[in-house]
Formats: C-alpha cells, sequence, structure tokens
C-alpha cells in the first residue's frame, strides 16, 4: 500500500518534472485531447440543452398528459357502439384525482361556445371552459396577470373567470381586466387573471380565444353535471406515461363498473407520435455528438501514444538507472501510465476551460449550462484516454532489459 | 568470514543472429565478506557481463550464483529488482545519475523504491551525502558537478541502502589520474568500514587497492590471486568538495 503510494507521488513528480523539461512538445500533444475534451463537453452541454428543451416542448405539446374521453382519436372504431357509451363524468375525475400515484395533475374539461361581453365590447363565440385549479399543471399555461382560480373557488363555484390573451386584448384594450365583471352567455363573471399567449401551434386550434370558470358555475349556468365531460392527466414524468396510462385504466374500469372481460368504454389518447419523433431526433444528435468525440479523441490518443513512444525511447537510459537501483518493472510501467494520464489531463483541463465560456454562448441559442458532472466526465474521460494510449508504449518501457538499456546511447 | 558471493560454472552466451558469442565460459569463484576484489583483463574479456551478473541486472544462461546464501539465479525479474535494491550497490563507469534530478534526489531514489518514508529517505540521503564529502552540493544538478563529484554521488546512491555489496565497473575510467586516486581513496575507507568492494579496471594502479585481483581471458578466470603490492591510502584523504 506505502510503496503503491509512493509509486503514484513519485510517478506524478517525475511526469511533471518529464513534462515540464518539454514543454512544447508536451502542450501540443495535449492539444491534440483538447479538442477531444472540448467536444465532450460541448456535447454534453448541448444535449443537456436538448433535452431540457425536448421536456418543455413536450410539456407544451402535452405529450406527458393523457387526455381520458369518451372519443379516441383517430377513430376506426365502430361509431354507433361508442356514441352509446355511457359520458365521463366528473365523479370519474374525482376518482382519478384520489387514487392515482403516477400523476402529477388531474383536471376535468367541459366546453361550450357563448359571447362574451364587457360595456359595449363583445367576443362572440368564445369558448368557455369549465375546469378546476390544477389546469394550469395539466394544460401547461403559465397566468401573466392575476391569478388562476383557487380550490376553494371551483368546489364553491364563484363566479370568477380567468381569460384567455385574444379574450383580454378584445374586451380590455387599453384598461387592465382584473376586477372587472363581465357577462359570460348573460351571466356576471369577475375576472381574476390573464393567461399568457399561446399562440396556435402547428395549425391547432387557438388556446387564447378561451374563457375558464370553476367547473361548479359552469355546471350551474351552461350545462348539467350529467353531462359528459373530459379528464386531462398530467403523468408524474415523460418515461412514466405508460405506466400512468395503466394505472388510470385501472381506475376508470373499476369507477365505471366494468367486469373484467368487458372491453374498455372509454378512450385514453395521448400525443404519441411526437415523443417518438423526439426521441429518435435526440438519439441522431447524440450519436452524431458521439462519433465526432469518439473520433477526435481517437486521433488525440494516437498523438500521445506517438509522444509516449519517443518518450520512452528518449529515456532509455533513464529506465535502465532507475531498473538498476531497484525500481520492479510494475513501477515503471506505472511511471510511464501516470505520465501519459497527466499529459492528456492537461489538454482535459485546458478543453474544459475553454468549454466553459463556449457553453455561455450555446445557452443564447439553447438554455443549458455546462453540468458539473460533465465537467468530472470529461476529466476522467481523458485521464482515461490518455492511460490507454499510454500503455503500449509505458508497457514496452517495462519489459526493457536494464542491461541494454543502460548501454542505450 | 563469511561468503558473500559464491559462483559454480557461470556461462553466459548471447545469441547474435546465426551466431553464438560466448562472454563467460565457466567461472567459479568464492568471495567472502570484506573483501575487496579487483577483475581485470583485456577488453572484450568477459568482466562487465561478469559484474552485471554478481549485480542481478543480468541472468546467467547456466551455472549457480548464490547470494548471501540465497539462490539468485532461479530469481524472477522482480524478486531480482529487490535484491538489486537492498543487497547491491552499483558504480558505473559513465556515473549514470538522474540528469534533471538534484544530488539529494539522485541518492534518495533507491530508497523510494524501497519505499522507505520521506522523512527516514531525507535523513538516510543527507548522511550518505556527507560521507562522501558532499554535503554543500546537495542541491545541485549533475551537469553542475564535476566528474568526480559525479561518481562520488553515484558511490552515495550506491551506499544508501547499506548493500551487502558494491560493485563498481571501471569507476575511474571516466575521470584523470588524479580524481580517480581521490575516488580511490574513497573506497579505501569504505572497505576499511567494513564493506565487501568489488571494482573492474583496466590500470594495475587502481587494482593495486584490492587485496584480490582476479583475471579474467575468454571467459575464463586466468588467474586468481591476492595482491601483494597494495597502496592503500591509509589517512582521511582529502576531498576537494
Ligand atoms: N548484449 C550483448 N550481445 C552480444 N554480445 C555481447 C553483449 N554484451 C556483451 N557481449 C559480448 O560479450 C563479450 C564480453 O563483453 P563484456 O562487456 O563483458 O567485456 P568487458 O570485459 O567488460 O570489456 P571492456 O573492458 O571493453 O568493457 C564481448 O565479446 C562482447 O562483444
Ligand atoms: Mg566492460
Amino acid at each position: 500500500m506505502v510503496v503503491q503510494f509512493l509509486d503514484l507521488k513519485e510517478g506524478l513528480l517525475i511526469a511533471f518534472g518529464a513534462i515540464r523539461a518539454n514543454k512544447m512538445r508536451s502542450i501540443l500533444t495535449a492539444l491534440g485531447i483538447f479538442i477531444g475534451i472540448l467536444s465532450v463537453t460541448l456535447m454534453g452541454t448541448a444535449i443537456e440543452g436538448l433535452d431540457r428543451a425536448f421536456n418543455k416542448s413536450i410539456s407544451a405539446i402535452g405529450a406527458d398528459v393523457l387526455y381520458v374521453q369518451k372519443w379516441p382519436w383517430g377513430g376506426g372504431q365502430d361509431w354507433w357502439k361508442i356514441r352509446n357509451r355511457k359520458d365521463i363524468r366528473i365523479e370519474h375525475a374525482r376518482a382519478i384525482e384520489r387514487s392515482a400515484d403516477l400523476v402529477n395533475g388531474v383536471s376535468p374539461i367541459i366546453g361550450t361556445a357563448r359571447n362574451v361581453k364587457f360595456g359595449r365590447k363583445v367576443m362572440e363565440n368564445a369558448i368557455i371552459v369549465g375546469t378546476d385549479e390544477e389546469f394550469t399543471t395539466t394544460s401547461n399555461v403559465n397566468v401573466t396577470l392575476g391569478r388562476f382560480m383557487t380550490n376553494l373557488e371551483v368546489s364553491g363555484g364563484r363566479p370568477i373567470c380567468v381569460l384567455g390573451s385574444e379574450i383580454a386584448e378584445g374586451l380590455f384594450p387599453s384598461e387592465t381586466p382584473l376586477g372587472k365583471t363581465i357577462k359570460v352567455g348573460g351571466y356576471p363573471y369577475r375576472v381574476v387573471g390573464v393567461l399568457e399567449k399561446q399562440g396556435s401551434f402547428l395549425g391547432l386550434q387557438s388556446l387564447d380565444n378561451r374563457v375558464y370558470v370553476p367547473i361548479n358555475r359552469f355546471f350551474k349556468e351552461f350545462r348539467s353535471f350529467r353531462g359528459g365531460i373530459e379528464v386531462w392527466v398530467k403523468a408524474a414524468s415523460i418515461e412514466l406515461v405508460p405506466e400512468a396510462k395503466e394505472e388510470i385504466r385501472g381506475i376508470m374500469r373499476k369507477a365505471r363498473g366494468l367486469s373484467p372481460k368487458a372491453e374498455d368504454d372509454f378512450a385514453i389518447n395521448q400525443q404519441e407520435i411526437l415523443v417518438q419523433t423526439f426521441n429518435s431526433f435526440g438519439v441522431m444528435i447524440a450519436g452524431f455528438g458521439l462519433f465526432i468525440t469518439g473520433l477526435s479523441l481517437f486521433v488525440g490518443g494516437i498523438g500521445i501514444m506517438n509522444i509516449m513512444f519517443v518518450s520512452v525511447t528518449e529515456r532509455t537510459r533513464e529506465i535502465g538507472i532507475r531498473m538498476a537501483i531497484g525500481a520492479p518493472r510494475r513501477t515503471i510501467l506505472a511511471q510511464f501510465l501516470i505520465e501519459a494520464g497527466a499529459l492528456s489531463l492537461i489538454g482535459g483541463v485546458i478543453g474544459v476551460a475553454i468549454a466553459f465560456p463556449l457553453t455561455l454562448v450555446i445557452d443564447q441559442v439553447l438554455p443549458t449550462a455546462m453540468p458539473l458532472n460533465i465537467v468530472f466526465i470529461a476529466l476522467l474521460v481523458s485521464v482515461a484516454v490518455g492511460v490507454i494510449s499510454g500503455f503500449l508504449p509505458a508497457y514496452r518501457a517495462s519489459r526493457l532489459d536494464p542491461v541494454e538499456a543502460l548501454r542505450y546511447e | 568470514m563469511s561468503t558473500m558471493i559464491r559462483l559454480q560454472n557461470i556461462t553466459k552466451v548471447y545469441q547474435m543472429g546465426e551466431e553464438q558469442v560466448h562472454a563467460l565460459r565457466g567461472v567459479s569463484v568464492e568471495i567472502q565478506r570484506n573483501e575487496y576484489v579487483a577483475i581485470m583483463g583485456p577488453s572484450g574479456s568477459g568482466k562487465s557481463t561478469l559484474m552485471n551478473i554478481i549485480g542481478c541486472l543480468d541472468t546467467p544462461t547456466a551455472g549457480l550464483y548464490e547470494l548471501n546464501g540465497t539462490n539468485v539465479s532461479e530469481m524472477n525479474d522482480n524478486d531480482l529488482a529487490k535484491v538489486r535494491n537492498k543487497e547491491i550497490g552499483f558504480v558505473f563507469q559513465t556515473f549514470n545519475l538522474l540528469a534533471r534530478s538534484d544530488v539529494l534526489h539522485n541518492v534518495e531514489l533507491p530508497l523510494i523504491y524501497g519505499g522507505v518514508s520521506s522523512h527516514e529517505r531525507k535523513r538516510q540521503a543527507k548522511e550518505s551525502i556527507a560521507r562522501v564529502g558532499l554535503t554543500d552540493r546537495s542541491h545541485h544538478k549533475p551537469n553542475e558537478l564535476s566528474g568526480g563529484q559525479r561518481q562520488r554521488v553515484a558511490i552515495a546512491r550506491a551506499l544508501v541502502t547499506r548493500p551487502s555489496i558494491l560493485l563498481a565497473d571501471e569507476p575511474t575510467g571516466n575521470l584523470d589520474s588524479k580524481t580517480g586516486e581521490e575516488i580511490m581513496g574513497l573506497f579505501d575507507i569504505l572497505h576499511q568500514e567494513g564493506n565487501t568492494i568489488i571494482l573492474v579496471t583496466h590500470e594495475e594502479d587502481i587494482a593495486a587497492h584490492a587485496h584480490r585481483a582476479i583475471r579474467i581471458r575468454d571467459g575464463h578466470i586466468e588467474r586468481d590471486e591476492l595482491v601483494t603490492n597494495r597502496r592503500v591510502i591509509q589517512q582521511a584523504v582529502h576531498l576537494s568538495a
């Protein structure tokens, strides 16, 4: 143990002595590794950024959201049979809310079209959505002004509403909508908040042309609570979507009293295709990055191997001296492995140091930050590349014949 | 007297392509503790080959070698390295110091490979450097020293592990005769202090410091005799630092 430690310490001293004695050559060799490590760090950071962007967009698109509905998307089934299915009801939403573990949020959704008025201004056929306080989670929208509805307002069926951005702009072009009372289908509602502008993504219908009201109020004024609704459920994570789907299916079957043999009489819809596209895109980018990184590290490694062969040859006599006074072969091996590792580590450190400001540039395009584990991985990789490329030269050094080595001019 | 080195019928054959070079053709010799032996002979007679085998730097093609009662001729590389480290102090004609390291580190080196702790290492190395009179040069690099001083550093390095034998292959070969005499004076003192010394030399003057001269020719021991007209520098030598 002590000897091993001495090996390492002495090895490091010798390595840095040798590197210092050949500064130019060492720096140039280290530069070979530096490009590889730069690439490791930048790729790692970029992938991290892509991952974040990916997760953000799948939330925005709703890829991690399951839609419990009467109608399956894409169709294909017997229209008449589906038509005759029992509606999805508010108590189903409550059942999922109560029993599901793999979910982040559950909101019942029901909608209808009505005119919305404030003073003399009218927005015709706005979509009135009845929902609950978890809607911001399941739909992933943010409130820009005021707040969303609260749990108390939902259960009490309070006459308050939250406006989509388009409605807010239409009714309140020059004043704040907060605190104002508008008429929704003839009933008075006090505005408590405005949602962020969503735009219409990929030509889907605009989400900005909407008014959100507590679902219990909705039932009173626009439709009976016996009517059909749908339930949006956000899975705990994108990876857990399949498990969450199974869980919800079980809860729904139980809540609707289906016998084990009966078919589902509801649909759980999701945005599958998008996830797959995104995933394969990510794999492609990562694969390309890995290839570039691997190639540059390989080239850097060859450079190290080359220079280590030169170093071993130049120092044949030194190796002979060390052997003559009792250095065992494994110590000589360790000495040159340490030297190759240290040389490569220098390249790694330079790579990480230069990558850091570059990641700040990437951050402008793709919000990200250099993860600390990438720094460790990069440094570890650089040492590993050095040790692996140094092995052959170091092994050759350790196999030298002491007498021959001492005679070397 | 106890036997330090016992060689029985040692041969060494080098394969040079088709041709075989017989460097040693059956050498048998015994050397006792605290002997002072000079090995002499013409160039190419096998002196260095013999020294390398005695110093465990090389292994014989055939024959038995016992060092301090242990059979060295069948040891593996690792054990030989240990023997070189603990039992043998080697001094070379060309000094063989590490150019980038200072005197102290050069002398410390065998202790590093011996696994001695840093503090103890420094102490022993300084003591050894003091014995060859180079304390004030401890932090000089070899290229800042004269030939004689370098050879004294090499001797300090050879002594630092308190080896059983000191081997010197033409230690004065690269020195002028005055400096050579100084080095021989140092060997004389080391011998008087109880060390066992074997040295290779071409020069009768140098060999005259030893007790016993072994003459080799063509890989054979030609003569093995006591030195009659010894020149021992009895009083402390003048070590020009
Ligand atoms: N590695 C080797 N390969 C082939 N032949 C060798 C090798 N080493 C030594 N020899 C041969 O073995 C013989 C003895 O060599 P050695 O070096 O022992 O001589 P020496 O007595 O030390 O000579 P010198 O006084 O010149 O140093 C010589 O003929 C030499 O050419
Ligand atoms: Mg010789």
